[in-house]
């Protein structure tokens, strides 16, 4: 455990992290926004989803620096008389948790369809048909239109229901093409290698060679563009909250704190909606600044477009 | 050539069926069409009698092979809240839409090609470096909360620009309503023409950067130094002219994808238009203009991206052979 822990400490990575301050300074404030979300039943001053201790009389209430402020809500209440700085935690842990799920499940698909395609040349044509003309449709309008289809089907009531994994499965389908075309570039490029032919002449099967020895060759291109789709699941599921196709206000996420927020702007209660849309811009932004560190620290090639 | 064109236009008529296919399944399954036609307060015996007439117990493909029909001639079904043609519905919302997706393009296009420029050419410039912060800052903003903040700033702290709608409209050739004419229109357009370039602009920009900075690394341009070329000319006619192929074709896909972010973009204005259209239909469970709406904007898809994709083709004759990219 020692010796890896130096190996660690004295590679690359480590040393070029700790140079750029742009990347350790983004990683820590991430660092803080995830165990600031994920322990949120710790740290919030206030439990948003126990209906008991909220009172609507605290409604509306300005930031403790304002002068109706007070200091029991740091950040003021939101229209429900729900504390904002604790809504907050608990609705950024939700939309970190949905985003990680959607790129989980995109990956899963993604990488699939991408070793099939890459390998088998059978699939190839189909499979990356649909995923360009996919692509080509871009992935807000693709989950846009499955989310109001599953409204339709599911009716608003049972949807608000089961919000989180459908939005995790909504975002996932719409944004798998992006893992497949990256993983297939990568395939190509590997299977006309030695060592995969060697497999083949020991005759390991197809499955074996492509789980095996294919796939941990083209992770790093992966881990590349997953930083990134995870700050863009964040934003889908933010922008499908505020349509009304995502998380119900009794259990928000930053994107339908935003849309609450909304409607009460123009009568000059900004905090509903600046908090939480900074605090979502942060955090996308942070994740973002650390994908394009890592882009720039791995640099494989990338599949452009 | 005209084999790749007649390739590529077959590829954009299977994705349309497709579409329509996933279309008509939706309204198949949870569109109610005698609803569509007559409302709620119609006895269960008439009900079956129209859904009879209507031809509503046939099999699903022969249904099927009847939308695409009325579709190729126009007929997309009847809206049930407008209580008229759907298509008559979209006709009278596009204009809003385009409008507003022309606007934000010419925004996209007069910053991002200057700005991207500069940034390449001088890569370590403090602007340059401002430029790119801003253009990362404006990745991570999601497009709604652009125009919250807009409304907040200028609406409502400011008072200066109108915070919602189109504002008054001059009817053109009998069915376009412009608000381009009018000062009060132009007032209303700004905000939502910024809101919506906010998302493509920085995109833009960092993909002009990095094609352009690409091109300066290339011998000829090497070359072309070396001759003792004016910076200016090498610049801006010999790299420029090459980085424009790749930012044309992406180009092209991307202004089509503004179309998905007017959705967001009209429902925060409250402009009228077939982004909103399309929300307000979903929240009324109106499933023909849905349906409607999702076939026509993947027409609108097909064709561009087709158009782009047979241009490409006729500009970089590599791709007819292998395929694009």
């Amino acid at each position: 455990m020692s010796l890896r822990w130096r190996q660690l400490k004295e590679s690359d990575f480590v040393y070029y992290f700790f140079r750029d301050p742009v990347a350790y300074v983004s990683f820590a404030i991430l660092l803080v926004l995830v165990i600031s979300a994920f322990g949120a039943p710790l740290f919030a001053p206030h439990d948003p989803y126990d209906q008991t201790t909220i009172d609507i009389m605290d409604s509306e209430l300005p930031p403790a620096w304002k002068d109706e402020g007070t200091a029991k809500f740091l950040l003021g209440t939101d229209d429900m008389g729900r504390d904002m700085f604790s809504t907050m935690l608990y609705g950024m842990r939700i939309s970190i948790i949905i985003g990680l799920g959607a790129v989980a499940l995109q990956a899963f698909i993604g990488i699939i369809i991408g070793l099939l395609s890459g390998y088998i040349k059978r699939f190839d044509t189909i499979l990356m048909r649909i995923a360009d003309v996919q692509l080509s449709f871009s992935t807000y309008m693709i989950a846009i239109f499955i989310g109001a289809t599953c409204q339709m089907m599911f009716g608003v009531a049972n949807y608000e229901k089961i919000a989180a994994p459908l939005l995790i499965l909504i975002i996932g389908l719409a944004e798998w093409p992006q893992y497949a075309r990256t993983v297939r570039a990568s395939v190509l490029a590997e299977r006309k290698k030695e060592y995969v032919e060697a497999a083949r002449v020991i005759g390991l099967s197809k499955i074996r060679i492509m789980w095996r020895h294919i796939l941990p060759n083209t992770l790093s291109p992966v881990l590349v563009i997953s930083t990134v789709q995870v700050a863009n699941a964040i934003m889908s599921e933010a922008a499908l909250s505020f349509l009304g196709l995502g998380m119900p206000q009794s259990k928000p996420s930053l994107g339908s704190l935003i849309t609450a927020g909304f409607e009460y702007i123009f009568s000059g209660t900004w905090w509903i909606t600046i908090f939480p849309g900074i605090l979502l811009v942060l955090l996308i932004l942070v994740i973002n600044l650390l994908g394009d560190w890592v882009r720039d620290y791995l640099n494989p090639k990338l599949y452009k477009g | 050539m005209f084999a790749f064109t007649v390739r590529r236009i077959a590829q954009g008529l299977i994705v349309m069926v497709v579409i329509s296919f996933i279309g008509f399944a939706i309204k198949h399954n949870f569109g109610d069409p005698v609803r569509e036609l007559v409302g709620e307060r119609v006895t269960p015996v008439e009900r079956a009698q129209i859904r009879q007439q209507l031809g509503l117990n046939d099999p699903f493909l022969m249904q099927y092979g009847r939308f695409l029909n009325d579709a190729l001639h126009g007929d997309l079904g009847r809206s049930y809240f407008f209580k008229k043609p759907v298509t008559e519905v979209i006709m009278s919302k596009a204009p809003a839409t385009l409008e507003l997706v022309f606007c934000a393009s010419l925004i996209v296009i007069f910053l991002s090609i200057p700005l991207g420029i500069y940034s390449a050419i001088h890569p370590k410039n403090i602007w340059s470096r401002i430029i790119m912060s801003g253009s990362i800052l404006g990745v991570s903003m999601p497009v709604f909360l652009t125009a919250i903040l807009l409304i907040y700033i200028f609406s409502v702290e400011l008072g200066w620009l109108p915070s919602f709608g189109r504002g008054e409209t001059v009817k053109l050739f009998g069915f376009w309503n412009s608000g381009m004419l009018t000062k009060d229109g132009l007032l209303h357009l700004i905000m939502p023409s910024i809101a919506l370039s906010s998302i493509m602009l920085p995109l833009f920009i960092r993909l002009i950067r990095s094609e352009m900075m690409e091109v300066l690394e290339s011998e000829y341009v090497k070359y072309a130094w070396a001759k003792g070329i004016k910076a200016k000319r090498v610049w801006y006619v010999h790299a420029f002219k090459n980085t424009l192929l790749p930012v044309i074709t992406v180009g092209g896909v991307q202004l089509g994808i503004m179309v998905a972010f007017t959705i967001l973009t009209e429902t925060v204005f409250q402009w009228q238009g077939m982004g909103s259209m399309f929300i307000q239909s979903v929240e009324r469970a109106d499933t023909a203009l849905m349906v409607s709406y999702i076939v026509v904007v993947g027409f609108i898809f097909v064709v561009v991206n087709t158009i782009v994709d047979i241009i490409y083709g006729l500009v970089n004759p590599t791709v007819r052979v292998t395929g694009r990219k």
